[in-house]
């Protein structure tokens, strides 16, 4: 088969902070009722931790978006992401839910940055409340990109993961370049 | 005349000349100066023309509420007009041209209008260009067009670029005097996050100028050790030039930010909007001074006194020799110390109150400077600028006068607090008797989403005018806003000494009795032109609400937004109404404060920016190959693509005629891809479609309809059966979110109880569609795991499996009515397997093809296009889709709404195919006329065209159209008339012009 | 600019990151209502100057549905509540009645 090519296709920029490509993802939407019983016995044979609202779970080579009351979406390797779909549909056969491979619907961007440059970057475009106590290592934010839909989480105060939908991956990754260009630094987060 | 003193000026940095143009001339000033001060330190105080009748205008105030001074900035590629001199900070090679004048700022004839302003009264737009009407266009309207308005836009695009901020924070003070600076201090101590911003490039606003001690400091060195203390908090931020533009609901702020104004070298945005939202906002805006009305106060050299004051203490300039003061209130005393001290004359001090008892008062008498009391201007004469000032008693009509000479007059009105950007998100006013001013009523503070308040004021801003109270009074505001957050706040004020102070006199006009021809020359708005005389013409004419008398005189408009003009008009008016102020009130204050710059409010939208653009795993091919695109929602789609030295036409006739006889290949990554999965899916998608998807077999395709509740089509599409609980919903390109988002409402507000999960795939796959007799051919030169002969995967059927090594999902579906299939791959693949099906169909000459090529196809068949059958009009019935329809569902949406006696009505305009008689090609849209007149004397028609094109198959025109009672006429001729009327015949046909019995796509 | 506090995830949710959806719990009417009571579920709908139901749906979030009790003059909010159901609950009725003194939910 011919080999994966994200809508990057590997593409980075250093400015303020450094936008990349992070490659081809595993992404799998898991929906279903996590207060149901046999759901949450489907999901405990398969080893998958259901994060707290808008929190992120890690597991074994995994990491776990919460993404509404009944969508978590499940990071893996690429190549992983149909079994992983697979499996969780057949742990949870017997329940009404919905596991799809969607890592192909979305791009990945790793930012990474000192200080606190990568909060002011996201902060020239999003709306959301960037401060570290409101979205501190570990939460998931789930809001707009300028004008497209996003979600982005920390996984320590210098490095950061973005996704937003494939077709709209150079908008997204012009408009961090462009806001991240020298001279354009606010100094605010830090 | 104005001039740069020999010492003095704490802001310029005289070691460091600045070269600046003006009007083309070549002038210097200091580094630290403003544009305003520039100038006046080059003599030149003429600075514009004012609006209605281009009288010779000087600068008047030293901050943001300056009327008059504003300028074209630039050139080019960055030009900005309308600049206010005095908040232009300036630097070397800066280039500014005066406004509103022609052909020279010295010499301008529309200065014309000055000798005419009897005839220009108030509302003299309403009233005199009413009649003749045919004037209007010729006439009145150039006239109009050309005199009126200040400055220019600009003609090129801006070069520079803009961002946004967003910042969540506790509080927001806005203004970095002493007040907020104060009020910062009190809030960051007891913990709480703030945000302080300052217009200017200083802090400390008045203070260092004014010169009070605070705590037993020169103001300007207590300001630097709390600015140093609040930068040293960790959750205190600052930004100076970063003005508050507006406050909005919920505590949101706008804050204009210039980043390089001043440095135009500088690389990075120019402006930076913030977007603040804050728990708590405090306004330490400060105050603005007002004028006096008297006669000729509109003369250059005439201005504020506190901005004399200013120009001597910050630029070390000097706007004239001698200068008169002329005062209500105890504060212009200063400016006259001040311009003593400078070693400049103060031949006299005019105070209009009848005695003047106060510690300043003192101070300039122990000056040896005249203090004449009861007295105020009868009127300033000179030519072009301030020459002689007739001194009259303020009790009297000006008629007896003593006559000064001077060049400069420093005018004070007294202060009225900037109650903007409170007023912006409701807070009221209340009329403060002793001040003569409006400010801002505590009880009725803005409040928000909490039911409580969210703006409060600090100092100045607060009507506290003596240091001491607006120490005070910041001191507590800070408090209160850290309080209200939960915070424990202590502490006292910084102290001032206590100053001893007089009622402000609240003198409105100039001399109290002064007549007519005094009261035409008086002006209470610099910037629109309008007089004491004009408001006292709007009452007598009627006009008793202040708002509609602020329209119909034009005062306190534009960039003035109420800033110099507003009280003193709202007193004239009030007294002409013989009411008091408070019952005349005030005007709506509207964001933003000063104007901020469209590229600021766009930020990084403009550009490449300037909308998303979303594109196909494929989109880069397409690029390389010279497609030619058209934007389908924010998609780019190919429209054709032409060959080199090919036109699109030809391209487009090109690629239907290969793809007819050979085959074709599409890029269909846009259509909308939905996966409904649950127990009750089934059910579900019943209620959507109007026809049956539940009782679809698996492994089968079905085409269906989706209405709205009004009965209106508004997508349609394949749908597939994946499994015994699954649906796979194709929708159009453009629907694709707008149905997502529609089936989620239903199942998350009207049907909550049904087992439905909605995932919306669109993007997870490239969709390509091998599209002609040939396709097949074209897939099975590529190894696959399934079947694609004509029994192995019949029409409207699909399968999945692997095709040429990558997994995919074929389905037989045909929008052409060729022999057809699209086939979904992930979308990472989706390059590899256009590629791969462009090698495998280049022995049959596979084209690749545009949406033009998909339009015609799909027209030469009669299959209906969302967007062109459909307007939101439009039913399924009107379409001829009654097969697509279930007669046996009990409801689905959009059934009741069909059921209403105009959807039902016979005469409805129904879907037919048109062939001209000679062949041509219909206009897109055009209407067919029918006998008789509308009740407007319209001509009455009888349908429409909805799509028409040149069929390259048919090698002549083809239309579909909605037409009354259309299926029942077919032959039958109507007119469509071209734009000039000319008749374009049509036949009424079926819609189906090719291959009627779809044998070709059943092969 | 309003700020709702979505009840599903507990965002404080500007108002650019929400989509509104106008008045809320309305009754669908189906094939057999009458044309009075169609049209009054299609177009009639409520515009208080004061406390009002609305629907919004946190679109660039969570993407959930949810209801705002509101004051459509002072714009302070009164709470936000999901959208599966088709009355006002009780604790936002009573913080309705304890800032709106005299206010009845009307029909």
């Amino acid at each position: 088969m011919s080999d994966p090519v994200t809508a990057l296709d590997g593409q980075s920029i250093t400015g303020q902070i450094t936008i990349a490509d992070a490659g081809p993802t595993g992404m799998v939407t898991l929906r279903a009722n996590f207060a149901s019983a046999t759901v949450m016995t489907g999901l405990v044979d398969v080893g998958l931790v259901v994060p707290d609202a808008n929190q992120i779970a890690s597991g074994d080579g995994t990491t776990t978006l919460w993404m509404s009351p009944d969508e978590v979406m499940i990071l893996c390797d690429y190549d992983d992401a149909e079994a992983q779909a697979q499996s969780l549909g057949d742990a949870l056969a017997s329940a009404h839910a919905l596991a799809i491979n969607v890592s192909d619907a979305r791009c990945v961007f790793r930012l990474t940055g000192q200080g606190g440059a990568i909060r002011d970057v996201l902060a020239k475009l999003s709306p959301a409340d960037l401060r570290p106590s409101a979205l501190p290592v570990g939460m998931v934010r789930r809001t707009r990109l300028a004008q497209v839909p996003v979600a982005f989480w920390f996984s320590s105060d210098t490095d950061a993961t973005l996704i937003c939908f494939r077709s709209v991956g150079g908008y997204v990754f012009d408009l961090l370049s462009k806001v991240s260009e020298p001279g354009s630094a606010v100094g605010y987060f830090g | 005349m104005s001039h740069r003193l020999s010492s003095g000026g704490r802001l310029i940095n005289r070691a460091n000349p600045v070269s600046f143009a003006f009007n083309g001339r070549t002038m210097r000033g200091f580094e630290g100066d403003t544009l305003a001060s520039a100038l006046l330190g080059e003599d030149q105080m003429l600075m514009g023309r004012s609006f209605k009748y281009h009288r010779p205008r000087g600068v008047v105030a030293s901050g943001a509420e300056e009327p008059n001074a504003l300028v074209g900035l630039g050139r080019d590629h960055s030009y900005e007009p309308n600049a206010r001199a005095t908040t232009t900070e300036l630097f070397e090679g800066l280039e500014a041209e005066t406004q509103n004048h022609w052909p020279s700022l010295e010499f301008d004839i529309g200065a014309i209008n000055a000798r005419l302003s009897r005839f220009l009264p108030a509302g003299f737009y309403y009233k005199m260009f009413l009649w003749p009407r045919s004037f209007w266009k010729h006439v009145y309207e150039p006239f109009i067009r050309e005199s009126a308005g200040l400055g220019k836009p600009p003609k090129r695009r801006d070069k520079d670029h803009y961002e946004h901020f967003n910042v969540t924070t506790d509080v927001l003070v806005v203004g970095g005097g002493i007040a907020g600076l104060t009020a910062a201090m009190a809030a960051g101590e007891a913990g709480s996050q703030v945000l302080l911003v300052e217009q200017t490039a200083h802090w400390g606003g008045r203070a260092p100028v004014d010169g009070p001690q605070i705590d037993d400091m020169a103001p300007n060195a207590w300001v630097t050790q709390v600015v140093s203390a609040l930068q040293a908090m960790p959750n205190v931020e600052m930004r100076n030039r970063c003005m508050g533009a507006g406050v909005y609901d919920h505590g949101y702020a706008l804050l204009s930010e210039r980043i390089s104004d001043h440095a135009p070298d500088k690389a990075g945005p120019r402006q930076r909007l913030w977007k603040v939202r804050a728990a708590q906002i405090i306004t330490a805006t400060g105050a603005i001074e007002r004028p006096l009305s008297f006669a000729g106060n509109d003369l250059p050299g005439v201005m504020l006194a506190s901005a004399v004051r200013d120009y001597i203490v910050n630029f070390g300039v000097a706007p004239g020799k001698r200068t008169v003061v002329v005062t209500n209130n105890d504060d212009a005393y200063r400016t006259a110390l001040t311009l003593k001290a400078a070693g400049l004359e103060v031949p006299a001090i005019l105070d209009a109150r009848e005695d003047a008892t106060g510690a300043l008062d003192e101070d300039a008498r122990a000056a040896g400077i005249r203090v004449i009391t009861g007295r105020g201007i009868a009127s300033v004469i000179g030519k072009g600028r301030v020459e002689v000032v007739h001194v009259c008693a303020q009790d009297s009509d000006g008629a007896d006068y003593e006559a000064i000479e001077a060049d400069c007059v420093a005018m004070s009105g007294g202060w009225s607090p900037v109650v903007h950007l409170w007023s912006h998100a409701g807070g009221k006013l209340t009329w403060d008797e002793a001040d003569a001013h409006f400010r801002p009523d505590p009880d009725r503070a803005p409040k928000g989403a909490s039911g409580e308040v969210f703006v409060r004021t600090a100092g100045t801003a607060s009507g506290a005018l003596t240091t001491e109270d607006a120490l005070v009074d910041a001191n507590r505001t800070g408090q209160a806003a850290a309080m209200a957050l939960g915070h424990k706040a202590r502490g006292p004020a910084p102290r001032a000494e206590p100053e001893s102070r007089q009622v402000t006199a609240p003198i409105w006009l100039m001399p109290e009795n002064a007549p007519y021809e005094k009261r035409a020359k008086s002006w209470l708005d610099f910037q629109n032109d309008v007089k004491v005389s004009d408001v006292e013409l709007a009452a007598q004419e009627g006009y008793e609400s202040v708002e509609h008398t602020k329209r119909y005189t034009t005062l306190g408009m534009a960039t003035d937004q109420g800033k110099l003009s507003n009280i003193n008009g709202l007193a004239v008016l009030a007294k002409s109404l013989g009411v008091a102020i408070p019952d005349v009130g005030t005007t709506t204050f509207r964001p933003p404060y000063t104007p901020v710059p469209l590229g600021a409010i766009s930020g990084e939208a403009q550009g490449a920016l300037f909308q998303p653009i979303r594109k196909t795993p494929i989109h880069d091919w397409h690029e390389a190959n010279g497609a030619h695109f058209e934007p389908v929602g924010q998609w780019r789609r190919p429209y054709a693509f032409p060959k080199s030295g090919e036109s699109v036409e030809d391209a487009v006739a090109r690629e239907v005629t290969t793809t007819r006889q050979s085959v074709g290949l599409l890029d269909a990554s846009t259509l909308g891809k939905l996966i409904v999965k649950g127990p009750d899916a089934g059910r579900f998608l019943d209620m959507l479609y109007t026809n049956m998807m539940s009782t679809l077999k698996v492994g089968k395709c079905r085409y269906g309809l989706m209405c709205s509740e009004n009965g209106f089509l508004i997508d349609d599409g394949v749908v597939a059966r994946i499994d015994e609980h699954t649906w796979l919903c194709h929708t159009t390109s453009g629907g694709a979110d707008s149905i997502h988002g529609a089936m989620e409402e239903w199942l998350q507000t009207e049907w909550w109880d049904w087992k439905v999960y909605v995932a919306n795939v669109t993007e997870q796959f490239a969709q390509i569609g091998v599209v002609g007799p040939k396709a097949r051919e074209v897939l099975d030169a590529v190894s696959a795991s399934f079947d694609l002969s004509k029994d192995g995967l019949p029409f409207m059927g699909w399968v999945e499996g692997s095709l040429g090594g990558i997994p995919a999902r074929v389905f037989r579906i045909s929008f052409s009515g060729e022999l057809s299939y699209e086939i979904a791959v992930p979308a990472n693949h989706g390059r590899a397997f256009w590629d791969m099906m462009l090698e495998a169909g280049n022995p049959h000459g596979i084209t690749p093809y545009g949406t033009e090529a998909l339009h015609i196809m799909r027209a030469e068949k009669g299959f209906i296009m969302i967007g062109d059958e459909t307007d939101g009009t439009v039913i399924p019935q009107d379409l001829g889709l009654n097969w697509a329809i279930s007669k046996k569902k009990d409801d689905y949406l959009g059934k009741r709404a069909q059921m209403r006696s105009h959807m039902t009505d016979p005469l409805r305009w129904k879907l037919v195919g048109l062939e001209t008689l000679d062949g041509s090609v219909l206009p897109d849209g055009a209407y067919a006329v029918d006998e008789g007149d509308t009740v407007n004397g319209q001509r009455n028609t009888q349908g429409r065209v909805t799509s028409s094109y040149h069929s390259p198959t048919l090698g002549r025109g083809i239309a579909m159209g909605l037409v009354e009672r259309g299926p029942d006429r077919m032959g039958e001729v109507v007119n469509f008339p071209a734009l000039d009327g000319s008749p374009q015949e049509a036949r009424i046909v079926s819609p189906v012009f090719y291959d009627p019995d779809g044998e070709k796509q059943n092969v | 600019m309003l700020i709702l506090s979505c009840p599903y995830c507990g965002v404080a949710c500007d108002e650019t990151e929400l989509q509104p959806g106008g008045e809320a719990h309305l009754t669908r009417f189906g094939p057999d209502a009458s044309d009075a009571d169609f049209e009054g579920y299609l177009f009639r709908r409520k515009n208080p100057r004061g406390v009002h139901f609305e629907r919004w749906r946190h679109a660039y979030g969570c993407g959930k549905w949810f209801h705002a009790a509101r004051h459509t003059v002072t714009l302070e909010v009164f709470g936000t509540y999901p959208a599966q159901v088709t009355e006002p609950p009780p604790d936002i009725l009573d913080a309705i009645a304890a800032k709106v003194p005299g206010w009845e939910p009307s029909s």
